[in-house]
C-alpha cells in the first residue's frame, strides 16, 4: 500500500552512515585483536583505538585524554554525575533542571535517596532555564551543576556557556548532556568552561551502544566500576572497537558537515513549521528560534498525540509523542509540563525530528497529510465538538 | 504494536459522532491518560437500536470504542450491561498490557449511557 518512508524520528536515532559502517566492518573478522594485548594484532588495533579518540577528542576541540568512550548517553551521564558524587563522600548539593532527559533526572533522583540534596530548576514556558536561577541555587554545598545543551523533546538551545562560566567562577563542576547537540551544532570545548559533556553516536548517524564522555584534564571523579585499567578504569571492560571506530567516523563526518547541514534542516524546520501552524489550533511548543535546527514540536488541540502518530505511520511517516499514551509511563511528558503547558494540550504533542536524508519532498508530504490525519481525528472527538 | 483488527477499527471506525435524538448518553475518562470517551444510544423495546461514539484518545481508545459500538447494536439493554472491558479488547483480538486501561472506557461509558436512559426513563 504505502510506498515511501518519511523518517522524521532523527531525535529517537538515525541511520548509520555508509561510509561508518565500511570504516567499521574491518574490526569485526580482520583486525579482532584486543586492544590490550602486546602482540602484533592488538597492537594494531590499540592504533585504530587511539586514532579513532584523536578524530572524536579533534571534533569536539579537546585533547584525546579528556574523551573516555562509554556505551552511550545514558552510561556518561551515570559516570560524570553518580562519579562526581561518590567522590564527595558525605552528601552535597546538585543542581539540574526540570526537563533533563530521565538518563540525568533519574540518576539525581537516586542520588537524593543517598542523601544528596538536589535542586530541579523550573523552565520558561518555551523550556529555557535562566543563568540567574542557576546562580540563585548555589550554595556552599553545590559541587556540581547538570544542564542539557538541547532538549530531545522540545529542541530548546540551553544558555550553557553562561551556566558553565558561573559554575567555574563558583568553583563548581559542570555538567552538560550534549547528545541531541553533538553533530548538530559546533563544540568546543576547549573555548568553554564545561567539565563533563555526554554524547551518544547513534544520534549523529554513527552505531548504536557506543558514545563517549569528555571529562576535562585535572577533573577528578571515582570510578562506579571495577575491572580492567580500560578508558583509564573509569569505563574498564574491553572495549566495543567496532562501534569505538564508527563513533570517530560519525562524528568526523558529522561536525565537517554542520554548516550547511544545519542550514538545510534550518529552513525544512521553518517550512515544517510553518505549515503546520496553518492549520487551526495547533501551538508550537519550545522555542521558535532557539532550539534544534531538525526539531519541530508542536500540540494538535482536541486530539491526542498517539492517534495522530498512528494516523501518520499508516501513510509512512514515522515521528513520536510526549503524550501520556505514547510514552509507556502513562505519564504526560515531564518536559511539556515542566514549560507550563495545560495536560490536555501536552498529550496532542506530536516531534518531528529531521536528519540527513530529509528533504523538502518529505516536508511537503507531511504538510499533505497531516492536515487531513488532524481533520478526521477531531472529527471523532468529543472535545473538538464542544469546544 | 497493535493488530490488524485494532488497526481496522482505527482507519475505519464505525458509529462515529453524536446521535441528536438519543435516549441515553454515557461518559468516561481516564484520569490517568486524559482518554474520553461518550457514547449515545438510542433504545426501542428494550433494545439498542442505535449507537454512536465521540472519542479522544489514542489508537486503542478509538478502536475499542468503535468495536463496542458494533458488538451492542441490537442488543437487549441487560445483556449489554454484561459486556465487561476484557470483552472489547479480546474482541479486538487483544490490546498490548500497557494500552488495556484506555480500552477500559469504553464498556463502561456504555453502562454510563444505559443508566442514564434507566434514570430519563424511570428504570432504576
Ligand atoms: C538528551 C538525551 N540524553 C540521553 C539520551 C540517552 O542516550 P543513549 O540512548 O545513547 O543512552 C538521549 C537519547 O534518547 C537523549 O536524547
Ligand atoms: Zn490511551
Amino acid at each position: 500500500m504505502q510506498s515511501r518512508l518519511v523518517y522524521m524520528d532523527h531525535g529517537a536515532t538515525t541511520p548509520v552512515r555508509k561510509e561508518v559502517v565500511d570504516s567499521m566492518l574491518p574490526f569485526f573478522h580482520d583486525q579482532y585483536g584486543n586492544p590490550s594485548s602486546l602482540h602484533a594484532p592488538g597492537r594494531k588495533v590499540r592504533q585504530a583505538l587511539d586514532e579513532a579518540r584523536e578524530t572524536t577528542a579533534r571534533a569536539l576541540g579537546a585533547d584525546p585524554e579528556e574523551i573516555y568512550f562509554t556505551s552511550g548517553g545514558t552510561e556518561s551521564n551515570n559516570i560524570a554525575l553518580r562519579g562526581a558524587a561518590k567522590k564527595q563522600k558525605g552528601g552535597g548539593h546538585i543542581i539540574t533542571s526540570s526537563i533533563e532527559h530521565h538518563a540525568v533526572l533519574d540518576v539525581c533522583r537516586d542520588l537524593e535517596n543517598e542523601g544528596f540534596k538536589v535542586t530541579y530548576l523550573p523552565v520558561d514556558h518555551y523550556g529555557c532555564i535562566e543563568p540567574e536561577m542557576v546562580k540563585e541555587a548555589i550554595n556552599k554545598d553545590t559541587f556540581i551543576i547538570s544542564i542539557m545543551a538541547a532538549n530531545n523533546e522540545i529542541g530548546t538551545l540551553q544558555p550553557i556557556s553562561e551556566i558553565a562560566l558561573l559554575a567555574r567562577e563558583h568553583g563548581i563542576l559542570f555538567h552538560t548532556d550534549a547528545v541531541q547537540v553533538v553533530g548538530q551544532l559546533p563544540v568546543d570545548l576547549h573555548s568553554s568552561n564545561i567539565d563533563f559533556l555526554s554524547l551518544s553516536a547513534h544520534k549523529f548517524n554513527g552505531p548504536k551502544g557506543i558514545g563517549a564522555l569528555f571529562m576535562r584534564k585535572g577533573v577528578e571523579i571515582n570510578s562506579l566500576y571495577r575491572g580492567g585499567s580500560q578508558e583509564r578504569k573509569l569505563r574498564p571492560g574491553t572495549e566495543n572497537v567496532p562501534g569505538i571506530i564508527g563513533l570517530g567516523r560519525a562524528l568526523e563526518l558529522a561536525v565537517s558537515d554542520i554548516p550547511h547541514k544545519k542550514k538545510r534542516l534550518e529552513s525544512l524546520r521553518d517550512s515544517l513549521i510553518a505549515g503546520l501552524l496553518q492549520i487551526d489550533d495547533v501551538v508550537l511548543n519550545g522555542h521558535p528560534r532557539q532550539r534544534l535546527p531538525g526539531n519541530i514540536n508542536v500540540s494538535f488541540k482536541y486530539i491526542e498525540g498517539e492517534s495522530v502518530l498512528l494516523g501518520l505511520d499508516m501513510e509512512g511517516i514515522a515521528a513520536s509523542s510526549g503524550s501520556a499514551c505514547s510514552s509507556g509511563s502513562l505519564e504526560p511528558s515531564h518536559v511539556l509540563s515542566a514549560t507550563g503547558l495545560d495536560h490536555s494540550i501536552a498529550h496532542g504533542s506530536v516531534r518531528f525530528s529531521l536528519g540527513w536524508g530529509n528533504c523538502k519532498e518529505d516536508v511537503d508530504f507531511v504538510l499533505q497529510k497531516a492536515p487531513l490525519i488532524v481533520e478526521r481525528l477531531r472529527n471523532i472527538s468529543p472535545t473538538y465538538h464542544s469546544r | 504494536m497493535y493488530n490488524e483488527k485494532v488497526i481496522d477499527h482505527f482507519n475505519h471506525p464505525r458509529n462515529v459522532g453524536e446521535l441528536s435524538d438519543a435516549d441515553g448518553i454515557g461518559e468516561t475518562g481516564s484520569f490517568k491518560c486524559g482518554d474520553t470517551m461518550k457514547l449515545y444510544i438510542k433504545v426501542k423495546d428494550d433494545r439498542i437500536e442505535d449507537v454512536s461514539f465521540q472519542t479522544y484518545g489514542c489508537g486503542a481508545a478509538i478502536a475499542s470504542s468503535s468495536m463496542l459500538t458494533e458488538m451492542v447494536k441490537g442488543k437487549k439493554l441487560d445483556e449489554a450491561m454484561q459486556i465487561t472491558n476484557q470483552d472489547v479488547a479480546d474482541q479486538l483480538g487483544g490490546l498490548p498490557p500497557l494500552k488495556l486501561h484506555c480500552s477500559n472506557l469504553a464498556a463502561d461509558a456504555l453502562h454510563n449511557a444505559i443508566e442514564d436512559y434507566r434514570r430519563k426513563h424511570d428504570q432504576v
